[in-house]
């Protein structure tokens, strides 16, 4: 059943819950960042609306950056920006920053140090008709792989809204990931958020099968859990926002008591979420793990649904990972 | 910027000197590392230090103090040398460039050593860190000035002219860059691996406001920096001419000596060669 503490949106599983990108959250959390910290400045390369910068550059004008179409420059003169005491956003598709940008992330701004927080938008193939191009399925693993980077994938655009004012509390560098198709808004303004602290959306009385996920797939998650329940499947469904650092506590804690998991991303298997969840629990606790996300391959030109549905990471693809992993013992 | 009287012009080309031959002595020890550039920017590298810049090398994070970003972090030695000279950090520690837990790294790391303002190495990504200083100095108001020192052979990379764009673009004024032209890359001369000429016009295109200087004269390259503070409209480069190796006959314009550091025998010709102006002076120390 729904995690009480959680105070999830009390409509979640109606068929009229409200659907929202959660790159709009990133919009709205800029202007809130930008009210509270005069330090705070907002780059696109030549994406201002689709990235959601226009509230911001509509308020604060002198602190918004138009760089063109150049994703390397951007990433280092916000890194000139972040050690000159501002705090500054930068905003394209993740395929282009931190696609093509990731040397000068990694020197610039990792190795710098510098205050820099990166959105990546358009993540996943729910990007959807611009084909696999503009879909971003490796961000995650490039910036996971990065010292002093953070990483956080919201799972709506009120926990997008959150994020991107937290990350302006995180000292260094953080990276934000978005996606541009509308998803249902899980959480609501009193769902705990703390960077670093995943939190529990779903626990069965008996669960079997820790899920695992970030991002708007967890919604898939959840109908899943929901139709388990309805199988005698108990499972937990824990929304792991922030991959890096990852919440070892909680999984660790979920491989003693449940002792099965399975990860949900919108992104490569390598590398992502699962990969990271993999090597905790290979060195600390080995446990049974089925991983849903993208299998080494491209995505294409279609519909949001109809790409997440074929690339097996909807809600029946999660529901059939649960069973194949009860296949498998847990060790606990 | 004080007057720049004679004798401080002879004070600042004997400080140079000096310079070079602690860098020699600097590079035989470490072992590794880059020869003709450093000894090709010792003099704009004395002549901002101990006359254009405003800084206190005691406290290395004053506020208003002038910002240089070196871009080609590979000359990082003559950075240190300088550094050191100027009062930074001992120069006793020079000894451990390249080594084990020193705070002097082969490229240079922000945060490892004081007066080093930002990381670099890998080429082309100096001149947009320093308009992203520019640009918040700019947005504070701050007086303070941002030079960025650049190797021309990192022309070679995109991000160089995207930055050269931006910077064009926000009339960037207190943004001065300085290019060492001396015209050697690693694989050889730079107009034989990727020509940069017309450099000059690539720059006015951009926006620019250029000047071409002697790299080694001393008043030609503080009378140019004058002359970028003067000018209001638009971001300055200077295009500093420079002899790579320069004070070391053998080294001079030979690119091979780009990315490799003297052994015993040459480290010994070298600071002869320094001591002597190439055997024009007799040197106390024969």
């Amino acid at each position: 059943m729904i995690n009480s503490v959680a105070k999830l949106n009390p409509k979640l599983f109606d068929l009229d819950i409200e659907q929202k990108p959660t790159r709009d959250g990133y919009g709205e959390g800029l202007v809130i960042a930008g009210e509270a910290n005069p330090n705070v400045v907002v780059l696109t390369a030549d994406l201002k609306e689709s990235t959601r910068c226009e509230a911001f550059e509509k308020k604060f004008p002198e602190r918004f950056i138009e760089v063109g179409v150049a994703e390397q420059n951007m990433a280092t003169i916000a890194a000139g920006l972040g050690i000159s005491g501002k705090i500054p956003f930068i905003s394209s598709y993740a395929t282009f920053s931190p696609g093509r940008n990731w040397e000068q992330i990694r020197t610039t701004i990792c190795y710098n140090d510098s205050n820099v927080k990166i959105a990546g938008h358009h993540a996943g193939v729910s990007v959807g008709p611009d084909g696999a191009t503009h879909q971003a399925l490796e961000d995650i693993a490039l910036m996971r792989a990065l010292p002093n980077m953070k990483v956080i994938v919201p799972c709506d655009a009120v926990e997008a809204r959150k994020a991107t004012v937290a990350a302006t509390s995180i000292w260094g560098p953080v990276y934000l990931r978005f996606s541009r198709d509308h998803s249902p808004v899980i959480t609501t303004e009193e769902t705990p958020f703390t960077p670093g602290k995943a939190v529990v959306l779903w626990k069965s009385k008996k669960p079997q099968v820790a899920i695992v996920g970030c991002g708007p797939l967890l919604y898939g998650a959840l109908a899943a859990a929901k139709e388990l329940e309805r199988e005698k499947i108990g499972t937990v469904v824990v929304n792991s926002h922030t991959v890096k650092p990852l919440d070892e506590r909680l999984m660790l804690e979920l491989a003693e008591t449940v002792g099965r998991f399975v990860t949900v991303e919108e992104h490569q298997i390598a590398g992502g979420l699962g990969g990271a969840i993999a090597e905790l629990l290979a060195a600390r606790h080995p446990c049974p793990i089925e991983f849903i996300g993208m299998r080494d391959s491209f995505g294409q030109s279609g519909k949001p649904s109809e790409l997440i549905a074929f690339y097996s990471m909807g809600a029946n693809d999660i529901a059939g990972a649960v069973r194949r992993v009860m296949g498998r013992g847990a060790i606990n | 910027m004080d007057v720049l009287h004679d004798a401080k012009v002879q004070y600042l080309e004997e400080l140079a000197n000096h310079i070079r031959e602690t860098l020699i002595e600097t590079l035989l020890e470490a072992g590794s590392g880059h020869s003709a550039g450093p000894l090709g920017m010792a003099d704009i590298f004395t002549a901002l230090y101990f006359h254009i810049l405003n800084h206190k090398p005691k406290q290395p994070k004053w506020k208003e103090r002038d910002r240089l970003v070196l871009s080609n972090g590979h000359i990082c030695p003559v950075q240190y040398v300088t550094l050191a000279y100027a009062g930074y950090f001992p120069k006793e520690e020079l000894r451990t460039l390249r080594k084990m837990h020193s705070r002097l790294q082969g490229h240079p790391h922000r945060g490892s050593l004081p007066g080093v303002e930002t990381t670099s190495g890998p080429l082309g990504s100096g001149l947009s860190q320093a308009i992203g200083m520019a640009l918040a100095a700019r947005m504070n108001r701050e007086k303070h000035r941002v030079y960025c020192l650049m190797s021309d052979a990192e022309h070679q990379e995109g991000n160089t002219w995207e930055a050269a764009m931006f910077a064009g673009k926000e009339r960037l004024s207190n943004l001065t860059a300085i290019i060492d032209r001396n015209n050697i890359q690693i694989d050889g001369f730079t107009e034989e691996v990727m020509p940069l000429e017309p450099l000059r016009a690539k720059y006015e295109a951009f926006n620019w406001h250029v000047v071409e200087v002697d790299g080694h004269n001393i008043r030609a390259i503080v009378d140019a920096v004058h002359e970028a503070v003067a000018i209001y409209e638009r971001p300055t480069v200077i295009i500093a001419h420079t002899i790579p190796g320069k004070g070391v006959r053998f080294m001079e314009n030979d690119y091979t000596w780009h990315g490799k550091p003297p052994g015993k025998e040459e480290a010994k010709a070298a600071v002869r060669d320094i001591r002597t102006l190439n055997d024009r002076i007799m040197s106390e120390h024969e």
